[in-house]
């Protein structure tokens, strides 16, 4: 069994495990488990904003009236489109079409980057509103209705920032899959690593789903 | 039967040499060693600043620190000890070591994610360091709200600093379950896997469940200090009793974090020094479970003074008591364990035998704080500073010692010095109790904690508490010097010298660089002793 060969079938087992299935199966629980780690390291912020929405809907409501639902949307589309590339690539490197695997993880880094550019818009578009975070918000601009609408913008910037971080990431390594898949490394034997980029991508759109009705729909 | 043959010099600690080999390693065992290393070093400086305390408090009034200066050594303490030495301990020193040994494994699922988690940890105790130069901390390792918010003081990096560390703790944790679903040897069922790995397993399930959850919390203490977004602060509608509940949803099972590998350590130790097949194998390892469940149920006994409901106060003490079954159910089995064994005091099993005692008094002192009638009494003095060091320091560290020297001819290869290694104990025992008993009687007659001064009546146990201090201090250098003098100079150990039935035991020692000549097969549990 070696270990350094690139070569398809049998390569890339490292000395502990029995064989590739073995290697794989160890790797996807792994993968599994980390994805366990951020569903609950999101859902803090989840507990937050249902605690403080239950307080302050009104207050809430507001803040959402400030976003554009045809920018989430939009978004949301763009991200769901991109977990679909993503899963046929995985379907195309089982089938040994590594160029075409090649042209989906790509395109799935482009959606990637749509969807940071849409937020960057938002993002600037609520800087020259004054629309920020805690003692930030600029009370002479937004003319808001209620004292603490700094707080709507804190769960807005926290929950959007860390799952826009999760897209940079995701876009990062996406990326170098690309590369190595460019480089003939993934094939039907072995994939691993573009399953479990695969299944963090997809998490990471999960958020976004729960995160889009949340914060543009409620209110 | 191996095609190559085995030189029996050759060993993991050998085969390959330079600093650099050491820092670059993928070797469970050689990362095991790393964390032993960084965490003896963290538990000297937190242990100095233990010391600096018990110093201040010597006398009422002012002795050698400033209010402010004692408010600081206090949070480093408690830091220090809890994210960079107990937290870690156990798991990364020992488990790294002896989990792959004890399922018959070649390595952890993954072994280069192993040595990440190491630069993790060493990067996240560099930055909290970093404050020591940075402004200082002066919140507590709580972080508590809102006051943690508006200190003048470096809690953002304090905060980071806990964020990363964590980090590295979920890291471990993971690794340590697919560890043990997926590496076992042949015939390793999971009822055949020895307790400590039981122990391990429960561990990492509440390091990868609860640390998230920390770690979120952290997260939002620094954008609240960065941008005053109010959701602990109730001058802007927050609610800082909702820090305490995110905080402590991490940081009570955090304690089990801390207290379940020891249980673990404990198991083996009696098992082998009793030379018995420990009492209720089942039981014991599904009450690890038991604790891991039940320990996500229990965080809201540290509010109880708080402003929590009453109905929240009444079920949360319910479900504290709770955790008592469990822990019953394994301290029954030990003593049920050592009833008719073939016992003998070599240092591992005197300090199991101190953890038994000083565990008992740390678990029932804690039912008496889950009851709220007694707690609203007790909240915040020395009573439970008393019954948490019981615990962490009876229990977590009582085990640690214990494993060390329980494990140090197999990491080594060397015998350590026993009847040194029992004075280290004598003294560790003896001054513990001499320090942490008279803060039970303290906090009973109300001496309130984490103040740096108190009134002339609390002067004499005061100063006998100070002077334990001093006795587990000795007995902790005189430890480290038995390690070292071991290490450097101890005599050769066979491959098996406590005649113990786990599977490290079967290698040899210290182990060669993939731990077994030939793969294992397991046909039998692990302590058939006959």
């Amino acid at each position: 069994m070696s270990t350094n060969s690139h070569s398809h079938g049998g390569g890339h087992v490292a000395h502990h495990f029995r064989d590739a299935e073995h290697q794989f199966d160890s790797g996807k629980q792994g993968i599994w488990l980390f994805m366990v780690t951020e569903i609950l390291m999101f859902g803090g912020l989840f507990v937050g904003y249902a605690i403080f929405h239950s307080l302050y809907p009104k207050m809430f409501a507001e803040g959402a009236s400030h976003l554009d639902w045809r920018m989430g949307s939009l978004n949301t589309l763009v991200l769901i489109v991109s977990s679909y590339t993503m899963a046929m690539s995985i379907h195309h490197l089982q089938k040994g079409e590594s160029n075409k695997a090649f042209t989906k993880l790509w395109i799935t880094v482009v959606c990637g980057a749509i969807f940071m550019v849409i937020k960057a818009f938002e993002y600037s578009s609520k800087f020259q509103h004054g629309l920020l975070p805690g003692h930030l918000l600029d009370v002479a601009k937004t003319h808001a209705e209620h004292a603490n609408l700094g707080m709507y913008y804190g769960f807005y910037f926290c929950m959007t920032g860390l799952h826009g971080l999760h897209v940079l990431i995701g876009m990062g390594l996406i990326i170098w899959l690309a590369i190595r898949t460019k480089r003939g490394e993934f094939g039907p034997d072995y994939f691993l690593p573009v399953e479990g980029v695969g299944i963090f991508w997809h998490i990471v759109d999960l958020i976004w789903i729960f995160l889009f009705p949340l914060l543009y729909l409620v209110g | 039967m191996a095609s190559t043959t085995h030189n029996p010099d050759v060993n993991y600690l050998n085969e390959f040499k330079g600093i650099g080999s050491w820092f670059t390693s993928l070797d469970h065992k050689r990362i095991g060693l790393l964390y032993m290393v960084s965490i003896f070093f963290f538990f000297l400086l937190g242990g100095i600043f233990a010391l600096l305390i018990r110093l201040e408090l010597f006398s009422p009034g002012a002795q050698f620190l400033t209010p402010d200066q004692y408010n600081q050594v206090m949070t480093y303490h408690g830091a220090i000890m809890v994210f960079m030495v107990i937290v870690p301990g156990i798991p990364a020193i020992l488990g790294n070591f002896f989990l792959p040994l004890q399922i018959g494994a070649k390595d952890v699922a993954f072994p280069r994610l192993n040595l990440a988690s190491w630069y993790v940890f060493m990067t996240g105790a560099l930055i909290a360091m970093s404050t020591l130069f940075l402004g200082k901390v002066d919140t507590g390792w709580t972080f508590y709200t809102p006051y943690s918010i508006k200190t003048g003081t470096a809690a953002t990096i304090m905060v980071l600093a806990a964020f990363v560390m964590g980090m590295s703790s979920i890291l471990t944790g993971l690794n340590f379950i697919v560890t043990t679903h997926k590496l076992r040897a042949p015939g390793m069922t999971m009822h055949r896997i020895p307790l400590f790995c039981w122990a391990l397993y429960s561990t990492a399930i509440l390091q990868v469940l609860a640390t998230p959850v920390l770690a979120i919390t952290l997260l939002l203490i620094a954008v609240e200090r960065a941008t005053g977004v109010g959701i602990f602060d109730p001058a802007l509608g927050g609610d800082p009793v909702l820090f305490q509940h995110f905080f402590w949803f991490y940081s009570h099972p955090a304690v089990y974090i801390m207290i379940l590998p020891a249980m673990g350590v404990v198991s083996e130790v009696i098992a082998a020094f009793s030379r018995k097949t420990i009492f209720g194998y089942t039981a014991i390892a599904y009450s690890s479970l038991g604790i891991a469940a039940v320990s996500f149920f229990v965080w809201g006994h540290h509010m109880f003074v708080s402003g929590q409901s009453e109905i929240a106060g009444v079920v949360f003490s319910f479900l504290t008591m709770l955790v008592g079954v469990p822990t019953a159910i394994k301290m029954f089995n030990w003593l049920a364990t050592l009833y008719k064994g073939n016992i003998s005091f070599e240092s591992p099993m005197l300090f199991a035998l101190g953890f038994l005692f000083l565990f008992a008094i740390g678990g029932v002192t804690g039912i008496m704080l889950a009851v709220l009638a007694t707690d609203v009494h007790f909240h915040d003095t020395y009573f439970v500073v008393a019954h948490f060091h019981y615990v962490m320091v009876g229990g977590t560290l009582m085990a640690v010692m214990g494993g060390i020297y329980y494990w140090i001819p197999k990491m080594f290869g060397r015998m350590y010095n026993e009847s040194l290694a029992r004075l280290t104990f004598i003294f560790i025992f003896i001054g513990f109790n001499v320090t942490f008993f008279p803060q039970f009687v303290l906090g009973a007659m109300g001496m309130p904690r984490r103040y740096f001064d108190y009134i002339p009546a609390y002067e004499s146990l005061n100063k006998i508490s100070t002077m334990g201090s001093w006795l587990i201090g000795i007995g902790f250098f005189l430890s480290l010097y038995v390690i070292i003098s071991a290490i450097r100079s101890g005599a050769k150990a066979s491959a098996n010298p406590w005649g113990a039935k786990t599977l490290e035991w079967q290698t040899s020692s210290p182990p060669p660089h993939f731990n077994f000549e030939t793969e294992p097969v397991v046909t039998a549990g692990p302590y058939e002793y006959k």
